[in-house]
C-alpha cells in the first residue's frame, strides 16, 4: 500500500492507494468512525483499475482538527480533493461515505461515474428533520489528537439529511451526468434521504458486485 | 505602521470606541477574541455578531450601552476579527464558542444576549439549547423567514446550483493557499460598501483598522481566507421559526425595513408572528440591515429601556 498526503484547506488527508494499475480508479469512502482498509476487501477484488481509499479529516491518517465544526459538506471537499487529484472517478461509499459520495456526485456530475451506496456506521446521520437542538459535549481528555475525532463521531451523528436536498443532489446527477445509472445502492439500511433517491430513473437497487459491473462496463 | 494615517480615520468618527478590556477564551482547542466595554461590577450583556463581521462592527454601539450601565462583552466568532482560525466551521460550532464566552463571565445568573443577524439567529438558538443561562434575547435584524437569506438560490435550477456547489469546492481547492487581497484603507473601504452600501466611508474606513492588519504589501481584512458564503447545506430556514415562537425569555426583536443584501428581509408581517409571546417589536424605517450602526443612539436606548424593564 502507498500513501500520499494532500494538503486541503487546513488538512492533511491520508490517500491509500490499495491497489495500482490502469483504467478508472475506485475510491473507497469510509463510515463514521472507520478508516480505510489496508488492502483491497474481497468484495471489491473484481474491480479492474486501481483501488485507492481515503481517510476523512480526524479519521485514520489525516490530521485531526482543534474544537470540531464537522459536516459533510467539508467531508464531500476532502473527497473533492482526491478528485482533483485523481481525475474522474467511481465511488464506494459505506455508511457516511456513501451520503457524502452522493454530495461529491451531485456537486461534480460531471467527473464521477458512478457511486455504490453500502451499509456502514453513519448511514443515518441525525436523520431527516431536526430535533430538538442540543450542545454537544466532548471530554476534554479525550481530545488527544488521535483518531477518529471524538467531534467527528459527535457531529456527523447528529447532523440532519432532509429528503429535498438528497432529492436535489440526485436531480443535478439525473441532469448533468449523462449516465443511465448512476448509483447502485446495496445497502439494507434505507434512511429517508436513502429511500428519497430510490424513486430517481438513475439510481437503481443491487449489491455491491452488481454496482462493480455496471461501472466497471462504463 | 502609519499610526497616524490610523489615528486620522479614526478622528472622523469620535463616538466610536475600543474596547477597554481584551482577553482570550478556550472554546475547546482554539482560542476566540473577548473584548469588554463597560464597568466590570455592571450587569453583562453578550453581544453576537453577524457572518463575516467581527466584533469591532460594535465599536459605535456598545459604548454607548456601557454608558446606560451595562458591562458589554463581545466576541469575534472563530475565524473572525482577532479569534483564531479553526480547520472547520459550523452553525454549531459558533453556538458552542458563545457558550464557552458565556462560561468565561464566572457568573451562574442568566444574561441578556444580543445578536445582530447571524448572530441574532444564534442567540436564538442559544437561549432554546440553554435556556438557564440567557435572561432575555435581543435580536437585531435576525428574525427568519421561510425564504432565507436574499441571496439564496433557487435550488431548482440546476445551472445555479451546479455553479454554487461546484464553486464552493473549487473555492476549498484554492483556500489552503490563498491570502486575503492586500489594498489601502480606502481600497478595502470601498470594496466592502459594495456589501454594506447605506454604511459612510468614514465608518467602513473606521473598520478596516480594527477588522484588517497591515503588512508591507496594504492592509488585508482578518477574517480567515477560507471563509466563504454558501452553499447553504442542508439547514432549512423554516426549522427557526417554531423554536423562535417557542422562545419564554422576554424577547426584543428590531429589524430595518429597508432590504439589503447582506440581510435576511424578513418583513414585519413575516416577523411579528413568529416571535415568542410578549414579545417587544420594532420596525425601523429607513433603516437598512446594519440597524446599530446605523443608528447606534436610537438602539442603545432601545435596548436599555428594554433591558431596564425586563431585568
Amino acid at each position: 500500500m502507498k500513501t500520499v498526503f494532500l494538503d486541503h484547506v487546513r488538512s492533511k488527508l491520508a490517500l491509500h492507494e490499495l491497489r495500482g494499475g490502469d483504467g478508472q480508479p475506485l475510491l473507497i469512502l469510509h463510515g463514521l468512525g472507520e478508516q480505510s482498509p489496508s488492502a483491497v476487501p474481497i468484495s471489491l477484488e473484481q474491480w479492474a483499475g486501481p483501488v485507492f481509499a481515503l481517510d476523512f479529516t480526524g479519521h485514520g491518517q489525516s490530521s485531526v482538527p482543534l474544537a470540531g465544526g464537522y459536516t459533510c459538506e467539508a467531508l464531500m471537499s476532502d473527497a473533492d480533493a482526491v478528485l482533483a487529484e485523481l481525475g474522474p472517478l467511481t465511488l464506494v461509499g459505506y455508511g457516511l461515505g456513501g451520503y457524502v459520495g452522493l454530495l461529491l456526485f451531485g456537486s461534480r456530475p460531471k467527473e464521477i461515474n458512478g457511486l455504490i451506496i453500502a451499509d456502514g456506521p453513519g448511514l443515518d446521520g441525525g436523520g431527516d428533520k431536526p430535533t430538538s437542538p442540543q450542545l454537544l459535549h466532548v471530554k476534554a481528555t479525550d481530545l488527544d489528537g488521535s483518531t477518529p475525532d471524538p467531534w467527528a463521531l459527535a457531529e456527523l451523528a447528529s447532523d440532519v439529511r432532509p429528503r429535498d436536498y438528497a432529492a436535489d443532489h440526485v436531480r443535478q446527477i439525473e441532469t448533468l451526468a449523462g449516465l443511465d445509472v448512476a448509483i447502485v445502492v446495496g445497502s439494507l439500511g434505507r434512511p429517508a434521504w436513502l429511500s428519497e433517491i430510490m424513486t430517481s430513473p438513475v439510481v437503481t437497487d443491487g449489491d455491491v458486485g452488481v454496482g462493480l459491473s455496471t461501472f466497471n462496463r462504463s | 505602521m502609519t499610526s497616524s494615517e490610523v489615528d486620522a480615520v479614526r478622528s472622523r468618527l469620535p463616538g466610536a470606541k475600543r474596547p477597554e478590556r481584551s482577553r482570550r477564551v478556550d472554546v475547546g482547542g482554539i482560542e476566540v477574541s473577548v473584548v469588554e466595554w463597560g464597568r466590570e461590577e455592571d450587569q453583562p450583556v453578550a453581544l453576537a455578531h453577524g457572518g463575516f463581521d467581527f466584533a469591532g462592527t460594535w465599536d459605535l454601539f456598545a459604548p454607548l450601552l456601557a454608558d446606560a450601565g451595562f458591562r458589554v462583552v463581545a466576541w469575534d466568532q472563530r475565524g473572525h476579527g482577532d479569534s483564531d482560525a479553526a480547520a472547520l466551521y459550523t452553525w454549531e460550532a459558533d453556538i458552542r464558542d458563545a457558550a464557552y464566552v458565556i462560561d468565561s463571565l464566572k457568573t451562574k445568573d442568566p444574561i441578556p444576549v444580543l445578536g445582530h443577524s447571524k448572530g441574532g439567529g444564534m442567540m436564538n438558538q442559544l437561549a432554546e439549547v440553554l435556556p438557564h443561562r440567557v435572561r432575555a434575547v435581543i435580536n437585531l435584524d435576525g428574525i427568519p423567514n421561510k425564504r432565507g437569506f436574499n441571496t439564496q438560490i433557487d435550488r431548482s435550477d440546476t445551472r445555479a446550483l451546479e455553479a454554487e456547489l461546484s464553486g464552493w469546492l473549487d473555492h476549498r481547492r484554492r483556500a489552503g493557499h490563498i491570502s486575503r487581497r492586500a489594498d489601502t484603507i480606502d481600497g478595502l473601504a470601498e470594496r466592502r460598501q459594495l456589501m454594506n452600501p447605506r454604511l459612510s466611508m468614514d465608518w467602513l474606513r473606521y473598520l478596516v483598522t480594527v477588522g484588517a492588519k497591515q503588512d508591507s504589501e496594504g492592509w488585508r481584512w482578518k477574517i480567515d481566507p477560507t471563509l466563504r458564503f454558501g452553499p447553504s447545506g442542508a439547514w432549512r430556514p423554516e426549522w427557526a421559526i417554531p423554536r423562535l415562537r417557542g422562545l419564554r425569555v422576554p424577547y426584543l426583536g428590531v429589524i430595518g425595513t429597508v432590504k439589503e443584501e447582506m440581510g435576511w428581509g424578513t418583513t414585519p408581517e413575516e416577523a411579528f408572528p413568529i416571535l415568542p409571546d410578549g414579545a417587544e417589536f420594532h420596525a425601523l424605517a429607513d433603516t437598512g440591515h446594519f440597524v446599530h450602526i446605523e443608528r447606534p443612539g436610537d438602539i442603545a436606548a432601545l435596548v436599555a429601556d428594554f433591558l431596564r424593564r425586563v431585568l
